[in-house]
């Protein structure tokens, strides 16, 4: 079995190492099925859900797996992330270290904070990465592989040959980032699409494709998986005037709207990490269709997150 | 009153032979070849030999750029702390920049500043002088009461913050013709870099931190050697940090206009690759750059587009540090590492020779900023400003073992080639045997 010492991005994971959380989530996922659904792995283990950023799904999702497991769970939101307004992370951190904490998820609005609270010698815990900033959320990814894999590749092993289009805000999505490189380690083509002020100087080293054309990449690629990124409405008062001109044309050019989900292939399904802008990025004729897995994504949320927190604390012992 | 007399024997002067230096006083009494005969011993009695064999004798380093932080920042450094920083490193002369609290934006200041460094007495202390009032970017500063007052101000920066505005940037510029003054410019279009966290690239796509754009130094260095050579007047850019920005100063420097550039000791050795950790004393503003970026500011230097190395020093508390990479100050330590990674990476590389870095840390600096008595040849009559450097003495830096009162250095735990073992500041030893005067 592998020991995971913290899960802060994908890329720490190689292929055999996503499988097998792929598959032990599979595991936990069949225990979720039954009427008693608490096992007792993590009995008398302390995570802590630290969330310096509203985020209720995902909260509840982690802890809903902490509590599956039998840990002791503490959801602890501080108020503000500066020195100017309260306690440093370095010193919330080393709080919650002293209370004799196993495992800290942690969500958090700048780049490389969970990273920082692995590296720095301010805890011995580990640490799972719940989304940082605009850097990545490997959870999310590790949902959506899960799900693609539970549908289109018999749910079990890889994603070889499956293709895979990411359509939105690439720039400032964590989910992006994520997914891009757990699908390649996975075997799957990837392909982004978004306007070019929502994609990140440098995205053409990413192992991926890019295009700026949403019709053109249905067609031609013919996608197995569409996922649909959120896009937020404040990112049309950014510097010079915004990313893209307006709702209407955004949704025009890259939203996903009747006539583009009826020309994708009858076995594809459609993603979306939530929580999704009715009208905007997806249309509800999408979002609520029969290609729809999004709901599905929630529900796997928590069997890949008690994997995560399983293969990250049993075992921890004999290090 | 009877003088002492300092001789080095058998040191390697800049120009490469081997001499003996003599000092009197504040004066260099004599050079001459070694094995050439004995110096001249009439006159002191009292005569302290130093061996010079293999050392470089430099003259004293000048820096053009130095954030001592006092008054106001003195959690991060004081200007007894930061001198005595400058000392270590083989400096006598620095220019201490003006985003103090209060700014160093009135001859008030500016002379507070010059009398601290006065009564710390490692270096010369030159206070640089805000372009515009507190900063702000909107109104001239007054300064020709700055160049007027003791402090004697010629080098103006706002540095920090550039000057945006065209038309401010304009005005200045034509202004200090009037005492011989230089605007000392930190190149950054503000929209072009809000929320800006380190080099925009390979590597902040995959860290998802907001990018810093190539773009925005080189727009704003084209912008203002345009409007100095329009107003005729004598622009400086600081930390230079891309190649677009080498190839526009060389441009400008092929047409006539009065510019001259500084690049830091990190913009030459480090790049955007060592953020990848997510560790904030690699933060700096302008962020480190690409592998290519770094290797066309090794070259310019070498080939005089870039004037002078200059530290920007400076110095941050750990709590500033300590932190996640958006909540950290930017800015590095420098001034005591800076000769070991010019030695290391342009001296021993063979790019450029002892005179090379007489050049572009003292002779250069000392000109450009107006520095009398400083950058001086190392010859007979000269002031005797000087530093002594073992090229091959290797060292492991520790925070603890600095004399900068912050721990923000990004050379910890690493090794560094060459260190300074003695400076004098008009003949009064600084920095003797590799530890600093108490």
């Amino acid at each position: 079995m592998i020991q995971l010492r913290h899960l802060l991005a994908t890329a720490d994971l190689d292929r055999a190492s996503a499988v097998e959380v792929l598959d032990t989530a599979a595991t936990m996922a069949a225990t979720q099925a039954r009427q008693i659904k608490k096992l007792p792995p993590l009995r008398g283990r302390t995570v802590v859900n630290l969330f310096f950023e509203d985020s209720t799904r995902t909260r509840i999702s982690f802890e809903t797996a902490a509590k599956r497991l039998s840990a002791d769970v503490i959801n602890f939101s501080p108020k503000g992330s500066s020195v100017s307004k309260g306690e440093s992370l370095k010193d919330t951190v080393l709080t919650l270290g002293a209370m004799g904490t196993d495992a800290i998820v942690v969500r958090h609005a700048a780049s490389g904070a969970p990273h920082r609270i692995a590296h720095s010698g301010w805890t011995n815990a580990a640490v799972v990465n719940a989304g940082d900033g605009t850097h990545e959320h490997p959870t999310q990814a590790l949902l959506d592989a899960y799900t693609i894999r539970h549908h289109l590749a018999g749910g079990t092993g890889d994603l070889a040959g499956l293709s895979v289009v990411i359509v939105g805000d690439v720039l400032h999505s964590r989910v992006a980032r994520s997914n891009v490189r757990l699908l390649e380690t996975l075997g799957a083509n990837v392909t982004l699409v978004a306007p070019p002020t929502l994609l990140p100087v440098g995205v053409e080293t990413w192992p991926c494709a890019v295009s700026y054309d949403l019709d053109q990449a249905i067609d031609q690629i013919k996608p197995d998986a569409l996922m649909m990124l959120r896009v937020q409405h404040e990112r049309m008062s950014a510097a010079g005037g915004g990313y893209f001109p307006s709702p209407a044309e955004y949704q025009r050019e890259y939203g996903l709207d009747v006539p583009r989900l009826g020309r994708l292939a009858d076995a594809a399904i459609v993603l979306h990490p939530g929580p999704m802008n009715r009208g905007l990025e997806i249309t509800s004729a999408a979002a609520d269709g029969v290609r729809s897995v999004i709901v599905e994504q929630v529900a796997n949320g928590v069997a890949v997150r008690m994997a995560v927190l399983y293969l990250a604390l049993t075992g921890k012992e004999e290090r | 009153m009877s003088q002492t007399r300092t001789v080095i024997v058998g040191v390697q002067v800049p120009d490469g032979t081997r001499c003996d230096i003599a000092i009197v006083g504040e004066t260099i009494e004599a050079v001459t070849p070694t094995a050439k005969g004995p110096l001249p011993t009439e006159g002191p009695e009292a005569t302290t030999t130093i061996d010079g064999t293999g050392l470089v004798a430099l003259p004293g380093l000048v820096d053009l750029h130095t954030h001592l932080r006092e008054p106001g920042g003195e959690d991060a450094e004081t200007v007894l702390s930061g001198s005595r920083a400058a000392a270590a490193g083989g400096y006598t002369a620095v220019h201490a920049m003006a985003n103090t609290f209060p700014v160093q934006d009135t001859a008030g200041v500016v002379e507070q500043v010059l009398r601290l460094g006065e009564a710390a007495g490692y270096v010369d202390v030159r206070p640089v002088g805000a372009v515009s009032v507190a900063l702000g970017g909107e109104r001239l500063a007054e300064l020709a009461a700055m160049a007027r007052s003791a402090a004697k101000v010629r080098v103006f920066s706002d540095d920090g913050m550039p000057v945006a505005d065209p038309v401010l940037m304009r005005r200045a510029l034509e202004y200090v013709k009037t005492f011989d003054g230089v605007v000392a410019q930190h190149a950054q279009e503000p929209r072009l870099t809000e929320g800006a966290m380190m080099h925009e690239g390979i590597v902040s796509a995959s860290l998802g931190l907001t990018g810093w754009p190539a773009v925005a130094e080189e727009s704003i260095i084209a912008r203002d050697v345009l409007l100095a050579e329009h107003v005729r007047s004598r622009l400086h850019v600081c930390h230079v940090s891309t190649r677009g920005s080498v190839e526009i100063l060389r441009w400008a420097k092929n047409r006539g206009i009065d510019v001259t550039a500084e690049v830091t000791p990190h913009h030459l050795a480090l790049t955007d690759e060592s953020v990848r950790g997510y560790d904030p004393r690699f933060k700096v503003n302008p962020p480190l750059r690409s592998p290519d970026d770094v290797t066309a500011v090794r070259e310019a230097l070498a080939d005089g587009t870039i004037d002078v190395v200059a530290t920007d020093h400076a110095p941050h508390p750990p709590e500033a540090k300590d932190c996640e990479w958006a909540q950290a100050a930017f800015g590095m330590t420098g001034l005591e590492t800076a000769l070991a990674v010019v030695n290391e990476l342009m001296v021993q590389s063979g790019a450029m020779t002892w005179e090379d870095v007489a050049r572009v840390m003292s002779y250069r600096p000392a000109v450009i900023g107006r520095v009398e008595n400083h950058g001086r040849p190392i010859a007979a009559g000269e002031p005797a400003n000087l530093t002594l450097f073992d090229p091959a003495r290797r060292w492991t830096v520790q925070p603890d073992g600095l004399e900068t009162a912050s721990p923000n250095t990004p050379w910890a735990g690493r090794e560094l080639t060459g260190k300074v073992l003695w400076t004098w500041l008009r003949g009064k030893p600084t920095v003797q045997e590799g530890k600093v005067i108490p």
